[in-house]
């Protein structure tokens, strides 16, 4: 029997996809029942496991015996405005949970880099947060609880969906950020907010120094953006860097936040952005991400920013990144060798800054890793987290490189 | 170090007077060395031990018997930098809480999660319980301000998780050990998060003539999409416990409920036209009187009151068993309900005092142990007010932890699985299971995991 056969045998034919490009057969297991029915006999087998979405970020390649993707663990299972939650299953894009929440006067603050059709399981599994993590915080902020599939098929469930939890040790954050390292995410619990009742984008265009300065007076005015978004020309399609603010709430906090910004500019020199233009502004700076070979992201703190930023344009060249400097996090996306990656890891290190590589080719993903520069005593706790949710090793992540 | 009983004895409870167990041994390190010496110690002597700091914890999770020794870090307690232009602070775990919150004010910033015990609990102790308090629900609780640890294991390692940007190093370590209730190690220096003192203040009395429509309030205030700094309520017994207490902060005696509601922000505009449709919302949901502070001294009163009620409630009766599920929001107005008919039922005092905002409840019932059937019937009502919560789609504890009070609540929410991962996860930190010996996970309603 082929492993196709036996994937068939056990999920039935509705499971088994066109296989990938690679010709690794693509399994889509259509609960999650089935997603810890596959991985448990894909343990007992000894087949090596690469885990996708939809397919629209992490470059489907890794090496494997199969490829499980979430896309029919498509379900949203409880949407409560009231309470602001919402249960999805990992595989929904994102698109299409947030047009159901917004049916219900719901939203989910986040905006992640990556195509609109991006799954939650994706993103929550990657932590990658984008603009509106200024005002909203990380991604770990709206994740209540998961429940996930460990590498030899034990479903495991952790958090809750209640705002505040502390009923054992707190699994989802090992989840939420872990790559897919520590299991299978199959289920998410959501911290919603409801939908802004305002939510107006303002831009400024100017030389990247000016426009820090700027976004510091509008820290030191007591504005509180949504996201106050630093970008590069060439990500931003102009001419000089960008300062988009967002402002989004009550009309009320917002109408009195827009007469602040003025003040802060010196003058009032940004512009209002139409709100399909709006739209399309911020859609273009998260689809920039998933274009080029190779996106990673770093995190320092706020008054490290510009140096920071001067370090990558130094290494790598500035064409393609975007900053929250005040949540001290810088996005860049372009192409990069191995060595350079691995250089600039080290140097970033030695200034206290992690860098976690988001998406590259398996080649450049497996020698880099997702994360590494560990600091002393942090390898074995991860290795041997590792060893406690994926005891086979069947699981296939670049988690530190080679 | 601590060795007569006299001295013990004061080491025998946290702020739970239900769960007592005297130390074998107490040792108080003054420095991070001395502390680092004493946990190798115990590390080569094979010796189980307790990380406690001030004793505040409502869950018996400071407490250390069959021969642990517990480890007091009170003694640490510097604060080793404030970092304004970056809003971080790093401090020692023996750090007060308000203390941090002082400390960091003359800078114009603020360490938000603010426990009722903060003006003794202690940082460490804060990062080891994952605590809240009632501004959690606009700041968010310990775990949203922790940005990096050291640690020290149970082996006397230290390892450094998370970094100054708040950025792990991999998977977030940080985020796991925090709430972890000192089963993963000590938390020798912990950077926090510090953020802008609000520039603008109000802060609301709405008394009701019931507890429901007191519910009914502050789900409609969460639907209006304002997210307030602090949404509390306080029912009518808890109401008279304080106000016949030193503590009394004018609540109206006579009220069924009262919900205390904070509106904070950068912009006075703003918060003005929210504290206006707050009140509004308020009023058209049946509130009998809205009365704002009209000074810092009132503000200060009113808050007093809510943060004091649970030492005031000692008049009731000399003992109290005190809750902390969480139901979800919308649930609140029918789940105070029931909960009062389960009093009623069994013939007991209910008082509650909880974080309306985040549907975090404290039910407290006050009782004298020293009578055997009652304190039967107060066990059994506390089984059916959780089992309640649990029925609504809430959980056994939002910010006090589990300690060993909660213990037996573990599995009506986890699976065997589930609480296997946990322990499991445990031993990645601590193999042999000297830290906190026997607290949060029922280690025989585990299903057993492959040693890590």
């Amino acid at each position: 029997m082929t492993i196709l056969d036996k994937v068939t045998a056990l999920l039935g034919e509705g499971a088994v996809l066109e296989a990938a490009p690679d010709r690794v057969p693509r399994v889509a297991p259509g609960s999650p029942d089935a997603v810890a029915l596959l991985l448990g006999t894909a343990h007992q087998e000894g087949w090596r496991v690469r885990i996708e979405g939809a397919g629209t970020w992490l470059q489907s390649d890794a090496p494997a015996d199969i490829a499980l993707t979430t896309r029919r663990l498509d379900r949203i299972p409880a949407i409560e405005p009231s309470d602001l939650t919402a249960t999805a299953e990992a595989g929904i894009g994102l698109d299409q949970l947030r047009q159901q929440l917004a049916d219900r006067g719901a939203w989910l603050a986040i905006d992640p880099p990556g195509l609109a059709g991006r799954t939650l399981g994706s993103v929550v599994s990657t932590a990658s947060a984008g603009p509106l993590r200024h005002g909203y915080g990380p991604i770990k902020d709206h994740v209540l609880g998961v429940t996930f599939v460990t590498g030899d098929g034990r479903m495991v469930q952790s958090g809750g969906r209640v705002m505040k939890n502390v009923a054992g040790y707190d699994l989802t954050r090992v989840q939420a950020g872990g790559f897919g390292a520590f299991g299978v995410i199959v289920l998410v619990h959501l911290r919603l907010r409801t939908l802004p009742r305002a939510d107006v984008t303002y831009v400024l265009e100017g030389a990247r120094e000016d426009l820090t300065q700027v976004g510091e007076d509008i820290a030191a005015a007591g504005l509180t953006p949504a996201a106050l978004e630093l970008v590069s020309p060439a990500l931003a399609r102009r001419e000089r860097w960008v300062l988009a603010v967002r402002l989004a709430g009550s009309p009320a906090l917002v109408a009195a936040d827009e007469a602040g910004l003025g003040a802060a500019s010196g003058g009032g020199r940004f512009t209002p952005l139409r709100a399909e233009e709006a739209h399309a502004f911020w859609m273009r700076l998260a689809e920039g991400f998933a274009v080029r070979p190779v996106t990673f992201r770093i995190g320092g703190v706020p008054t490290a920013s510009d140096e920071l930023l001067d370090l990558l344009q130094h290494q790598l060249g500035d064409e393609w990144i975007s900053a929250s400097p005040a949540a001290g996090a810088i996005r860049w996306t372009g192409d990069a060798s191995i060595d350079r990656l691995q250089r600039l890891r080290r140097t970033l290190a030695g200034h206290e800054v992690p860098l976690t590589l988001e998406r590259a080719p398996w080649p450049v993903r497996g020698a880099v890793g997702h994360f590494g520069a560990y600091r002393e005593g942090v390898g074995p706790l991860v290795a041997g987290l590792r060893r406690t949710f994926d005891p086979g090793g069947g699981l296939v992540v670049a988690t530190e490189g080679t | 170090m601590r060795e007569a009983r006299a001295e013990r004895v004061t080491y025998a409870m946290d702020g739970l007077p239900t769960h007592r167990r005297v130390p074998d041994l107490v040792v108080l390190p003054g420095s991070r060395e001395e502390l680092i010496a004493v946990v190798r110690l115990l590390a080569a002597l094979g010796v189980p031990f307790v990380p406690r700091g001030a004793g505040t914890g409502l869950s018996g999770g400071a407490l250390a018997d069959e021969g642990a020794v517990l480890v007091v870090l009170t003694r640490l307690n510097r604060i080793l930098q404030i970092d304004k232009e970056n809003r971080r602070a790093v401090v020692e775990p023996g750090v007060v809480n308000a203390k941090l919150g002082a400390a960091a004010k003359p800078h114009g910033l603020q360490y938000a999660p603010d426990p009722s015990s903060q003006t003794a609990c202690t940082v460490g102790g804060n990062v080891a319980e994952n605590a809240g308090g009632p501004h959690c629900l606009k700041y968010g609780v310990t775990a949203n301000h922790i940005l990096a640890l050291e640690i020290l294991l149970a082996d006397g390692s230290l390892v450094e998780l998370g970094s100054p940007g708040g950025e792990p190093w991999g998977p977030d370590l940080v985020g796991l050990f925090v709430g972890s209730e000192g089963n993963f190690g000590i938390a020798t220096k912990i950077t926090v998060r510090l953020t802008p003192l609000p520039r603008a203040i109000r802060t609301l009395l709405a008394d009701f003539t019931s507890i429901r429509a007191a519910g009914e309030a502050v789900s409609a205030i969460i639907a209006s999409g304002i997210v307030p700094a602090a949404l509390e309520m306080m029912d009518q017994s808890c109401i008279c416990a304080v106000e016949d207490s030193v503590y009394a902060a004018g609540y109206p005696r006579d009220a069924a409920a009262i919900l205390l509601v904070e509106i904070d922000g950068r912009n006075a505009e703003g918060v003005a036209a929210e504290t206006d449709a707050v009140t509004e919302l308020l009023r058209k949901s049946g509130a009998r009187a809205v009365r704002s502070a009209a000074t810092e001294a009132e503000r200060e009163r009113l808050w007093q009151g809510r943060k004091k009620a649970f030492g005031a409630m000692g008049r009731l009766s000399r003992d109290l068993v005190v809750q902390d599920a969480v139901v979800p929001r919308s649930s609140l107005p029918r789940v105070l309900d029931t909960i009062s008919t389960i009093a009623q039922n069994y013939g007991l005092v209910v008082s509650n005092v909880f974080h309306a905002g985040d549907g975090n409840l404290h039910p407290n019932i006050s009782f004298d142990a020293t009578d055997p059937a009652l304190k039967q019937r107060v066990e059994a009502a506390s089984a059916e007010i959780m089992q309640v919560c649990i029925d609504a789609g809430g959980t056994i504890t939002g910010e006090h932890g589990v300690g060993i009070d909660k213990l037996r609540y573990m599995p009506l929410i986890f699976d065997a699985e589930s609480l296997g991962a946990m322990q499991a996860v445990r031993r990645v930190f601590d193999p042999n299971e000297r830290v906190n010996p026997g607290k949060v996970v029922p280690v025989h309603a585990c299903r057993e995991w492959r040693a890590a």
